[in-house]
This record gives structure tokens, sequence and C-alpha cells, in this order.
């Protein structure tokens, strides 16, 4: 009996020496598996592609309106962010990519073992944080309050983290009034390859939008640190009284629906962001009637520093 | 206790089975051959795609004002050549295809057609300007070769991991099958125009794009195009582009068309 008792407490260290072999064995294998990436940092904006055209009143190229949305886009007048009530509305989660400025991401980790609870992309003034949350919480009852950052979880996909927002408040896809309800979704997915960061957002939205907004930028890691926060916004007086009502246009009369087309010799349709514009079939049916505009004498382009 | 002398036994045989492959290949002979980069593709680029062109539209769709580079970040020397553009010049002088070259073409509306030409070399044919770029695994040739329009494109996977779990959210999109994506670097070309209007890049220029692939909701596919232009010469900082397409059932709306100056 006794010699049995020997035998097996020998057995049952080798047993789990051995298994604690395995483990060790396997973990480089599993860190290697589920490789992915560090996305914490501040990532710089280049600007050099045109993604959110917000400087014309009416431009809605690129985003495939349905006729709800264009024409509750075509409502819209600018001068709603001189109210009071509004000035500090902000924009959705969709700016963190249509916007000009960098990102300033940063994780969260749970002490123990150091997993990553969530991801934040810091906000601006005009913009809310969007918190990422990797724990693997279901998204809130549809019934759930709305938020200005929405609701988001995360997953890898290798080296991809997928990001989807849900939850947000109705808004605005861009900053001149093409609306966004708050049925949306966001798909984000965070490509990081480098010093490079391109993130790719899919936006869906059943009450304005004919088909997906597929919006995507590039960011540089960047040494200068970028601010996780803006200024806070400040309401004050801007020449709208209370009571006033909203300023807005009647659709059809929109006094600035054919600033571009003029400007630039584009279609109203393409103005207007009919789905149809956006593939190279639509080429054909303008190349016939589409003149080159006169050399650019204004707003060119960034005077060269060297 | 007899079950835990089986249950040690059982561990202690299996064990060596569950060590990475590479140990077992240890002293004994040759190698295996690298797998081809067709056979360990980290990612499948291959079909149809066609440009979902929501971005920079004003300067990819329609051709723009002679002197419009608004968000080229490029050089004074560079705007001299903006502002001696001659689309009728480059006609004469046999230079069509100038705003089709590698810097250029994914920012092109239009089709693309990904293939495997051979078991290292994944081809890549627009039907705009029917350009072919090939893209080389393994060593780069002895010889680069006059510079062309594509230029020598040396390409490498970037794997990410398995893959296959599903995305976030309600019926989330599933995974690629085995996740990663594709790198491409390419040198040697011709000088040519990243936009339509002359907008320059010089034969010293360096073009690396990253190729990944999105899974939609709906089943379809995305693919975007990352592009980084660097030239010495002609552009003071990176020029950072991201180009969308959506995967294509079938060749049916392919239609190449030749190269032109003015459209």
């Amino acid at each position: 009996m006794g010699s049995h008792t020997v035998l097996d407490n020998v057995v049952t260290v080798v047993l789990r020496t051995t298994l604690a072999l395995l483990v060790l064995l396997w973990a480089p294998v599993n860190r290697a598996v589920f490789a992915q990436s560090e996305l914490a940092g501040s990532w710089a904006a280049r600007n050099t592609e045109d993604i959110s055209r917000d400087s014309f009143p009416v431009d809605y190229i690129g985003i495939p309106l349905n006729t709800e949305g264009r024409t509750r886009a075509l409502t819209y007048n600018e001068s709603q962010l001189a109210m009071i009530e509004r000035q500090c509305e902000g924009w959705p989660p969709f700016y963190f990519v249509q916007g000009p400025f960098g990102l300033k991401i940063w994780s969260d980790t749970e002490p123990i073992k150091g997993a990553v609870i969530s991801f934040t992309i810091g906000g601006w003034e005009d913009r809310a944080p969007i918190t990422i949350w990797m724990d693997g919480r279901p998204h809130p009852s549809k019934y759930a309050q709305h938020m200005r950052g929405g609701f988001t979880t995360g997953t890898w996909e290798g080296t991809t983290l997928v990001a989807y927002t849900t939850h947000m408040k109705a808004g605005f896809i861009r900053k001149n009034g093409p609306p966004s309800s708050d049925q949306a979704t966001m798909t984000s997915r965070f490509y990081r390859h480098g010093d490079i960061l391109t993130v790719l957002a899919v936006i869906e939205d059943p009450i304005y939008l004919a088909e997906p907004q597929i919006v995507s930028k590039s960011f540089q890691l960047s040494a200068a640190p970028i601010s996780p926060i803006g200024p806070p916004c400040v309401s004050g007086f801007e020449g709208r009284k209370a009571g006033e009502g909203v300023p807005h246009f009647v659709p059809e009369k929109n006094p600035f629906v054919d600033e571009l087309t003029k400007r630039f010799h584009l279609p109203r349709e393409v103005v207007l962001g009919e789905a149809e514009t956006m593939y190279p079939e639509y080429r054909k049916k303008i190349k016939s009637t589409y003149v080159r505009p006169d050399p650019c004498k204004t707003d060119c382009g960034a005077t060269p520093l060297r | 206790m007899s079950g835990r002398l089986t249950l040690l036994a059982v561990v202690l045989v299996a064990s060596p089975l569950l060590m990475p492959l590479r140990v077992h290949g240890q002293n004994r002979g040759a190698p295996p051959p690298a797998p081809t980069a067709k056979a360990s593709a980290a990612v499948d680029l291959t079909g149809y795609w066609v440009a979902f062109v929501n971005e920079d539209w004003r300067y990819r769709m329609v051709t723009p004002a002679k002197g419009d580079f608004r968000g080229v970040p490029i050089t004074l020397e560079a705007l001299k050549v903006v502002n001696a553009w001659d689309p009728a010049a480059d006609e004469a002088a046999g230079n069509q295809c100038k705003s089709y070259g590698a810097a250029a073409i994914m920012r092109v509306p239009g089709r693309i057609h990904v293939t495997w030409q051979d078991d290292n070399t994944l081809r890549l044919d627009t039907d705009a300007g029917t350009q072919t770029r090939l893209f080389r695994f393994g060593p780069a040739p002895a010889a680069a070769g006059p510079p062309t329009w594509q230029g020598n494109s040396a390409a490498r996977w970037e794997r990410s991991g398995p893959g296959g779990a599903p995305g976030p959210g309600p019926g989330g999109p599933a995974a690629p099958a085995r996740g990663g994506s594709l790198t491409v670097v390419t040198t040697n070309m011709r000088a040519g125009y990243l936009r339509k209007n002359g907008v320059p890049y010089s034969e010293n220029a360096t073009v690396t794009e990253y190729f990944d692939v999105a899974p939609q909701r709906d089943g379809g596919q995305l693919l975007v195009v990352t592009t980084v232009v660097d030239d010495p010469r002609y552009l003071q900082q990176p020029f950072i582009v991201s180009s969308h397409f959506k995967k294509e059932a079938d060749a049916s709306k392919w239609d190449p068309t030749p190269c032109s100056t003015t459209w």
C-alpha cells in the first residue's frame, strides 16, 4: 500500500510536469496563430484623398443616398449649427474616418492576465470617443439608449481588428447635410501595415442609403502625440434666438443645388449622390457631354514648400 | 492507479506527435521544397473586381481642370509639370498611358481581373487602359530591364492567422479562409501621372501597396488597396490613398478600353 502511494505520487508529479511542459511548448504556437496588431498610439492623418467634401452646401458626391436621404439632405441649412441647442451636437462616429483629424487609440486591460478589454479611439470637440469592447459583451437591446459614440464591439480576424457599431444617434454622414438615421450601423476594419493604418468603414442605413457607404482612410504612425480629447464644446449666442425656428430649405428650392454643377461641370445626379454614378459604367453615360473646366485658379492645392 | 499509468503512457506517447513538424524534419536529409506562392496564398485575390468610386470622384471619374492638384503633396518642381500639362503633346508622343502607370492604375475607374500566371506570379489585368501588372514572389530577377508603365513588382504575403471566426454583431460576416494580405513593392516605372490632369510622379518613385479583403454581411467581398507613393523628386511626403473594389461573379461586365490622355 505504502509503495503504491509513493508510486502514485511519482506518477502524479511526472504527469503534471509533462502536461505543464506541453502547455509551455504550445504557448508560442498559440501566440503566433492568434497574432494581433498593436493599434495603440497616435496616428496622423495625411489627408491626401478627398473623403469629406463639406466645403460646398450641396455636395453629396460619393454617398449612395436613396430618395428620402437626398430629399432630407436638401432641406439642410448650415445655419442650424448656430442654434444654441445644436452647437454641441457633434457628428456621428463615421466622422473618425471622414474628418480631417488623426487618431489617438489606446487600450484598457484587465489587471491579472493583461487581456485587452477595450480599445478607445479618442474624440474631439465635435465627435464623441468610440470605445470598442473586446471582452465579448453583447450589444444592448435595440430599445437601449442611443449615444453619440454608439456602442461598439470588436474581434480579431488575424491581425485585423473588426469593429461593429450600433446604437448611434441620428446625425449626418457628411457635415453638409446628408443624414444618417439611428438605425445606421458601421463595420470598421483596422488594417495595420507597418506604420500605415488603413481603416475601412462600411456604413449601412436602411432609412437613408440605397446601398452601403464605403469609406477608407489611411493614417501614419506619429511620434508626435495626438490629443485623446479635444477642447470642450462651449455653446453661446451665434445670432439665432430661441423660438426663431430651424433654418432649412425647401428641397426643390435649395439655392446651392447647382453650385458644383456649374463650377466643375458635373451632372446634377453626381452631386446629389445617385448610386449609379459610383461605378465605371457611368463614365460612358457622360463621356460625350462632359466638358473639362477651365484651368484652376483658386483652391487648386497647397502651395509647395520646396 | 492503473488509470493514471495509462494516462501517463498516453501523454508520453502522444507528446512527440504534438511537437511542431519542423522538429521531426531535423537531420533527415534535404528540407522539403518551399511551397509556391500560389499554394501558400494568405488570401484569395483571384477573380473580377469592380472599382467603387466614391472618394476623389472629381479626380478619377472625369478629367479635372488643368492645374488642380488638391490633396497631392507635390514639390515646386512638380508644380511646373502640373502647369505644363499638354494632353495633345502626350498623345503625339505616344504617351497615352501616362496616367495608367502602377502609381495610378488602382485609382482608374474600371475592373480588375486577378489570376495566377504561374505558381509564383500573380497577374492583375485592368480593362481600363488594358494594362497588365505582374506581382512576382521570391527573388527579384537579375536584370530589371528598361522602365515600363507598370514597373517591376515584388510581392509577399503577410500572414495574420487562421480566420474563419464570425465577425462581431448579429449575423456578422465570416472571416477569410486563411487570413492575411498581399504586399507589393513596385519600382522601375516610367514617369507618369497620379491624376489624369498631369500631376506627376517620376521614374524614381516607389509604390508600396497593401491588398486586403473584407467579407461583407451580404456575402460579398470588398478589396481595399492601400497605395503609398514615395517620390523624392515630385512629392514632399508620401501620397497615400486607399481604393475599394467589389467582387463580381464573372467577366460579363469586363470592358477593355484603350488608354486616353483626356478621358
